[in-house]
């Protein structure tokens, strides 16, 4: 690592604000040349918008540009697309893979960049008429993926290789592009093996040595320790600290990650000091749910009786699949006890009947029938599981919809939560994100349930309907004794509402503790440590 | 002016044309020498014939099985119930009331099969619905041919075996409907019969549609996902819808026949699917939302043009290019659905 | 290095090759009941191979570029419909009649087939149903033309082509001039007896042809644009995150199916011998493609091999069944209602098989998670 003496890319004072809410403020740094740079932040940091100016996403300036200066060897740029960006040498790994399942490694890496001969149709039908040079195609590859310096067969079709082997693929053909300067690579660790996850990390020390940078989005600081030079924390939108790998710990990084600056360090605001029953109203057992993106392996939880129990921890690792599992809603196995009574998996009805709700964080998606009106959705499920907002006719026989009672419930509601709406026969499409995620949560009280989940209540909507909803929800568990369970990413509302809070890595439960212990507690957990070295 | 642009928005571009079109053809038509009365009640009588056809796609439509283009499977029941209540040879009013009754096990049966079959290939049913359309008439121009009827004025004479390629319903049910509760008024004259036999089965989808069960059919053509996360049985909902809409084909064929006059066998039932699609289309509906009064309007704007165009453009131009031009109309009017971006995901 | 084959292979192979097995069960049947002789169904064969392969191979473009069963290939039949209407109007003979058909039905082609491959475009995810339908709009249009317009607005005067009211295209058209002119212009008899009869006549000019478009087709999947279209079709986001003009692409497939489509309309109408004006096109569309799905292809996969083994045994069992019905029930008629049921229940089966085989793949993933648990737990 001769060579680390050019700085490649600098950053500065780059700010960026979304619809007058700042994102990304004052961010200052440098890259040298064969560097490798960590990055770690919570969800919502500020990390992806900082790659997005870096990569000139068309999503940046649709919302009016950026502030500050990016600079390239000392001359600033402004990218104007991705494409712009990959000229200059700045390749990216996403978490997605974006790879095609029926190609073989070698042509994924080299797509849309074959190598041709030219034939004679070329010279009528022009370029796309030159057929591809195989035997050219297969040795760029080669000479990509032994860059890279790991294990891959060429010739392998992508839907026949483990997870690893696409991560590489990936990976080969950024470093196939032949300007490639600076890497970045986000989050490319989640899906490996142990083993792949070590084979990675060597190939990125290797790349390193060979003059690439390397900027690593990651959250599983061991490997920052393992393989960075410097590491960024970022949180709310700013560096927070720059560090040298070799001078910091884990305890450290976690700490700077979700520690506030907020002198008092009081979680809870209620001070009705109420005791939480210790009877056990809901246990899960082996849980595991197949739900993309958020696989659950083997969760165990006890919920007790009256209290919020918070769910956190990083995106992916299995949080939002337990009460989409749990509700049928995503294939899962496992063992669900209510109050001493077993309920079925993969079936939603089952669940509803035996007075559990869910609000979705997939508000548009499963939430809501967005072309149907604020009554439809607030009473829909109620009507359909407990036959409530019906009149009966012919003894039971015909069962038609009480249109008053319907309206007098969603008036309520509305009222309530104060949803803002011009009547209860807006469609709900025609709402802003926050009075949307009333109506769901109008949807779940509108079934009277004992037990409620509430995955992600506040994603994507502004401050002011963010304290609304958990107030909400904070009265309708002390009014009316529901026990709640709120899953969330934001670590410091599920402090602010929560009795106790459980963090879940890879797919299981890692740790829970009461809500009042410091959030660097939860860090910790977060990253991947076990209960014991937590406490 | 922004509102008026915003009124052609909601009512859509093709169906203003549509419906000027009809306009200018009814406007023409006295100076052409035809009888507005008189294409007033064929256009009246059209619809009586057709429209319970068109309504068939009202429930698919709502539990999101999109346009169902297998419509001949509900026709085939209809016509399996009309040959069987012809072959009993009881005449008059209650060949109809059997006619229904016996196509009424089939219809229920093919319709549980094919809203089985649909549940398994969600997000392509309308290609497949036309399949299953299309291998149904195959299949049954087939059974005409040997299964074992014998009323003399369905068989073929000379053979004495399978059935004719189409049956007078004259003696049976002709005009049932069409006679009774007729008014007239000169040239003009409207059958009650068949617009209350129409009303009564848009009542009860209407009702139906406001009923629990009718309230969940929609919630899973309007958003499947929250249907499921509401406890609603997805697959038992679309296979209902699938059972009433191939229902109320069979009922539909049977009201066209005793209008039409004749029975259609073998390959008559083929593209009857088409103008119903068409009609719903152009009365407003799109492939995941319908109601009645699209049915209605469809059906007397398809209709209406299916039946001035000829007589119009025959004495104008002494050229029948009406034909080509329903063609046109029809599957433009179908095109235009499908290529829509509202028109959501099937 | 012995593979076993198990019974998971056994049962594999047999769903995903259902429908040919079904066809060469069907056609074994049928042989001995309708009782034609082996030359006469060989020679049957080789004039359907010859009329039906440059149409069906049409098809495979589509499919590799994602689009599935391109129904839209109709749009092509009739401009090599309007192409050989014009020729047989002007009485141009021959192969260089051929050509020229060939010549005016290119441009069109492509016309029609840009407006099916727009239309698709909007209406990404049911390319199916949406070509089906334009081809009934498109169906609309060309009587519109072919009815209507010729000879009234469109110049073309011969009595032999339009209607004795002066315009429009008679019901047939007869297309002597043309006629068998490739498959005549060097054929060769084998087996035949010694008085020169009977035997097998072997078209060698139109097998050339149907061997060039093969090749063509070969070589097109080796080309960028071929590969192109191959990456569009597995996934359109990743190809256009690659920077692949995902749109242009499909259009490009569509219109290369569509000129190809006429190509082949033209070559079996020319063996035909007569044109069905407002038929011959609606149904070789369905023809065209039921033979494909016989063949073994799905809406995902074709290759040239599906074609021909498709054509042999689709067309194998369009000769036998109505002798095969006239011999085991007395009426040929069944027969035929029987040959139009298979083509149209060959389709459907097709389309659900692989509808339901897509589905079954997409839910394995919980298979797997609920193995590892098992395995974590022992």
């Amino acid at each position: 690592m001769s060579e680390m003496t050019n700085t490649l890319l600098e950053m500065k004072n780059v700010s960026k604000e979304y619809n007058g809410n700042p994102v990304l403020k004052d961010v200052n740094f440098t890259l040298k040349q064969g560097e490798v740079l960590g990055l770690v932040g919570e969800n919502g940091a500020g990390k992806s918008t900082l790659m997005n100016i870096l990569f000139g996403m068309e999503v940046i300036q649709q919302t009016g540009g950026y502030g500050g200066k990016v600079l390239i060897d000392g001359k600033e740029v402004k990218f104007a697309s991705p494409l712009d960006a990959l000229k200059a040498g700045i390749g990216m790994v996403h978490q997605e893979f974006s790879l095609l399942p029926g190609f073989t490694a070698a042509e994924n890496i080299l797509l849309n960049r074959e190598p041709q001969n030219k034939s004679v149709l070329s010279l009528v039908f022009g370029d796309r008429a030159n057929t591809i040079d195989r035997k050219k195609l297969q040795k760029e590859a080669i000479d990509a993926i032994t860059k890279l310096g790991v294990e891959l067969d060429p010739d392998m079709i992508v839907a026949e290789m483990p997870v690893g082997h696409k991560q590489f693929t990936e990976i080969s053909r950024e470093i196939s592009k032949s300007a490639i300067r600076l890497l970045v690579l986000d989050e490319p660790t989640a899906v490996l093996t142990e083993k792949e996850a070590e084979m990675l990390l060597k190939a990125i020390r290797n790349l390193a040595s060979q003059g690439i940078s390397v900027i690593f989005i990651t959250h599983r600081l061991q490997e920052i320790l393992d393989v960075c030079n410097k590491v960024i924390v970022m949180r709310d939108g700013r560096i927070i600290k720059e560090l040298e790998a070799a001078d910091t710990s884990i305890p450290e990084m976690a700490k700077l990650m979700v520690g506030r600056e907020v002198s008092t360090d009081k979680p809870k605001q209620d001070n009705d000091e109420r005791k939480i029953s210790d009877k056990i109203v809901l246990s899960v057992k082996n849980l595991w749910v197949d739900m993309p993106g958020e696989t659950v392996r083997d969760v165990n939880l006890e919920v007790m009786d009256g209290e919020i129990l918070g769910i956190g921890g990083l995106a992916g690792q299995g949080k939002l699949g337990i009460p989409n599992g749990i509700m049928g809603l995503f294939p899962a196995g496992g063992k669900i006890m209510l109050n001493g009574s077993e309920i079925p998996l993969n079936n939603p009805r089952a669940c509803l009947d035996s007075s559990l709700a869910f609000v979705s964080e997939d508000r548009r998606g499963v939430g809501l029938l967005l072309d149907e009106s604020l009554e439809w959705n607030i009473a829909f499920p109620a009507m359909q599981i407990q036959n409530k907002f019906l009149k009966n006719y012919l003894g039971g026989l015909i069962k038609w919809r009480d249109q008053a009672a319907i309206k007098e419930v969603t008036e309520k509601y509305i009222s309530q939560l104060q949803i803002r709406c011009t009547s209860s026969l807006q469609k709900a499409k025609e709402l802003s994100g926050g009075n949307q995620q009333k109506i769901c949560l109008a949807k779940a009280f509108a079934l009277e349930p004992k037990l409620l989940f509430v995955s992600e209540p506040t994603r994507g909507i502004d401050i002011g309907a963010k304290a609304l909803v958990l107030q909400a929800l904070r009265e309708y568990n002390r009014k009316h004794g529901v026990t709640i369970v709120m899953i969330s990413s934001e670590l410091e509302e599920l402090r602010q509402i929560c009795d106790r809070i459980a963090i879940i890595t890879d797919g299981a439960v890692s740790g829970i503790l009461p809500a009042e212990r410091p959030s660097e507690d939860f860090g910790i957990l977060m990253v991947g440590k076990s209960k014991k070295e937590a406490m | 002016m922004d509102k008026a642009m915003e009124l052609i928005r909601s009512f859509g571009l093709p169906r203003l044309i549509i419906t000027l079109f009809l306009l200018a053809l009814f406007i023409i038509a006295p100076f052409a020498g035809i009888n507005v009365g008189a294409s007033l009640t064929d256009v009246l009588g059209r619809f009586g014939q057709n429209a319970i056809m068109v309504l068939a796609m009202v429930p698919m439509i709502h539990s999101g099985c999109g346009l169902n283009f297998g419509l001949p499977l509900g026709i085939i029941s209809g016509l399996l119930g009309a040959t069987l209540a012809i072959e009993t040879g009881i005449q008059g009013p209650i060949s109809f009331f059997l006619a229904i009754l016996y196509s009424t096990p089939f219809a229920l049966i093919f319709g549980w099969g094919y809203g089985k079959l649909l549940n398994r290939v969600k997000g392509s049913e309308m290609m497949i619905a036309t399949y299953v359309g299309f291998s149904s008439v195959a299949f049954m121009s087939i059974m005409w041919l040997i299964l074992p009827y014998h009323s003399p004025t369905m068989v073929w004479g000379y053979t004495g075996q399978g059935l004719r390629t189409t049956i007078s319903t004259e003696g049976f049910y002709y005009h049932i409907l069409r006679d009774s509760l007729n008014l007239r008024i000169g040239s003009f004259s409207i059958s009650f019969g068949e617009i209350i036999f129409f009303a009564v089965f848009a009542f009860i989808i209407w009702a139906f549609l406001h009923t629990k069960t009718g309230t969940a059919m929609t919630a899973v053509g309007s958003n499947p996902v929250f249907a499921r996360a509401s406890g609603i049985n997805i697959d038992k909902q679309r296979t209902l819808s699938v059972i009433m809409s191939t229902w109320l084909g069979a009922l539909g064929i049977l009201c066209y026949q005793q209008g039409y006059g004749f029975v259609q066998l073998y390959q008559g039932p083929m593209y009857m699917a088409m103008p119903a699609v068409s009609a719903i289309l152009i009365g407003g509906a799109s492939v995941n939302k319908a109601n009645i009064t699209n049915v209605i309007i469809g059906t007397i704007l398809y209709q209406g043009i299916v039946s001035m165009t000829p007589s119009v453009m025959n004495s104008l131009i002494h050229t029948d290019m009406s034909e080509v031009l329903r063609i046109i109309v029809s599957n433009g009017m179908i095109l235009y659905a499908l290529t829509r971006k509202s028109g959501a995901s099937r | 290095m012995r593979k076993e084959i198990t019974n998971k292979d056994v049962r594999n192979f047999l769903a995903n090759n259902i429908v040919p097995i079904i066809f060469i069960v069907l056609c074994a049947v049928c042989i001995p009941i309708a009782g034609y002789s082996g030359e006469y169904l060989v020679d049957q064969i080789i004039t359907r191979i010859v009329r039906n392969s440059f149409l069906v191979l049409s098809l495979l473009i589509p499919i590799m570029a994602g689009m599935g069963l391109n129904f839209g290939m109709t749009l092509g039949a009739m401009a090599g419909q309007i192409g050989l209407i014009f020729v047989t109007s002007w009485n141009v003979v021959s192969i260089p009649g051929l050509l020229l058909a060939a010549i005016i039905a290119t441009p069109i082609a492509i016309l029609l087939g840009w407006f099916c491959g727009k239309m698709l475009n909007m209406a990404k995810g049911r390319e199916m149903i949406t070509s089906y339908m334009i081809s009934f709009f498109m169906n609309g249009v060309y009587q519109l033309i072919v009815l209507y317009g010729m000879g009234a607005v469109i110049p073309i005067h011969s009595n032999q082509v339009i209607l004795p009211r002066g315009y429009g295209v008679r019901n047939t058209v007869d297309l002597l001039n043309v006629r068998k002119s490739i498959d005549n212009f060097w054929s060769i008899r084998i087996f035949a007896d010694e008085n020169g009869t009977g035997g097998l006549t072997i078209p060698v000019l139109t097998f050339i042809l149907i061997a060039i478009l093969c090749v063509i087709i070969i070589w097109f999947r080796k080309t960028k644009i071929g590969q192109d279209m191959r990456a569009v079709g597995q996934d359109m986001e990743v190809a256009r995150e690659a920077g692949i003009k995902v749109e242009r692409t499909r259009i490009l497939a569509i219109i290369i199916s569509t000129v190809f489509a006429a190509y082949g309309m033209i070559i079996y109408l020319s063996n035909m011998g007569t044109l069905n004006t407002y038929n011959s096109h609606s149904q070789i569309g369905m023809f065209s493609i039921a033979a494909l799905l016989v063949g073994g292809a799905s809406v995902s996969r074709a290759s040239i091999k599906n074609v021909f083994l498709g054509i042999i045994l689709f067309h194998l069992m369009f000769i036998l069944t109505p002798q095969a019905g006239r011999n085991l029930i007395g009426q040929a008629q069944i027969g035929e209602f029987f040959r139009v049921f298979v083509s149209y229940g060959v389709i459907t089966l097709s389309l659900v098989l692989y509808e339901i085989r897509t589905r079954r793949e997409k839910a394995e993933s919980a298979k797997t998670l609920a193995i590892g648990q098992k395995e974590a737990e022992a």
